[in-house]
């Protein structure tokens, strides 16, 4: 299936500064594996040692993934994926 | 340099002493492509916290929609020190992800000494650099 996702401007140096992508999979983890496939290196940016980053906010629609499984996720057609970085600091 | 009107730095200023003695955070919203300072938008510092804020992760993903929805772009994204000098502090750096935005910091250790702290800076892949800020009446 395929998924739009919404690229944050720190990240579109990896997707030649398209703002939304087509990924295929049928979770987060998959979604990201085929995101890295297409756009090399964008997989390290949203991951570490093997889980979302901690200040990578990534979304399902209109949930943040941390409520709904994390890299597990499950995507159905027609979802949508949002990853915006934390507004944070010290 | 960063042009900012004298009433948003007073409500920025006001937020960071209501805050107190947590650190608080906004944005200032433009016209996309403008860079122009014209919707301040207070944030909740999910944090509460003297010494770390986050953008609520609902209210993060609603002001990104928004700013989609209307064609803007931040402009302006500020939060306070509580105790110490008002610049980017190592976090600051490592988590700033809007290399067009202006950064700036202010401090609420006035309560302390008496210069009013309110500097703006560009934090761009890890480089700080610091720049002026002409405030309109």
């Amino acid at each position: 299936m395929t998924i739009d996702v919404r690229i944050p401007t720190i990240l579109r140096p990896y997707t030649k500064d398209q703002k939304s992508v087509q990924a295929t999979g049928s979770n987060l983890g998959a979604l990201i594996a085929d995101l890295d496939l297409t756009y090399a290196g964008i997989g390290e940016r949203l991951l570490e040692d093997g889980a979302l980053r901690r200040f990578i906010n990534v979304y399902i629609n209109d949930e943040d993934v941390r409520f709904l499984g994390g890299l597990d996720s499950q995507l159905k057609d027609g979802d949508s994926v949002t990853i915006l970085p934390a507004v944070a600091g010290g | 340099m960063l042009e900012i009107s004298r009433e948003f730095v007073d409500v920025i200023l006001a937020q960071s002493r209501a805050e107190y003695p947590d650190e608080c955070c906004g944005v200032i919203l433009g016209a996309a492509g403008s860079g122009k300072a014209t919707r301040l938008k207070p944030m909740i510092n999910a944090a509460h916290s003297p010494t770390f804020y986050e953008f609520e992760s609902k209210d993060l993903l609603a002001l990104y929609r928004e700013i989609d929805d209307n064609n803007e772009e931040i402009v302006v994204i500020y939060h306070s020190h509580t105790e110490t000098e008002a610049r980017p502090s190592r976090t600051d750096i490592a988590y700033a992800s809007e290399p067009e935005a202006h950064y700036v910091l202010v401090s609420t250790r006035e309560e302390i000494a008496p210069a009013t702290e309110f500097r703006s800076f560009r934090i761009i892949e890890g480089v700080v650099s610091e720049e002026d800020v002409s405030i309109t009446e």
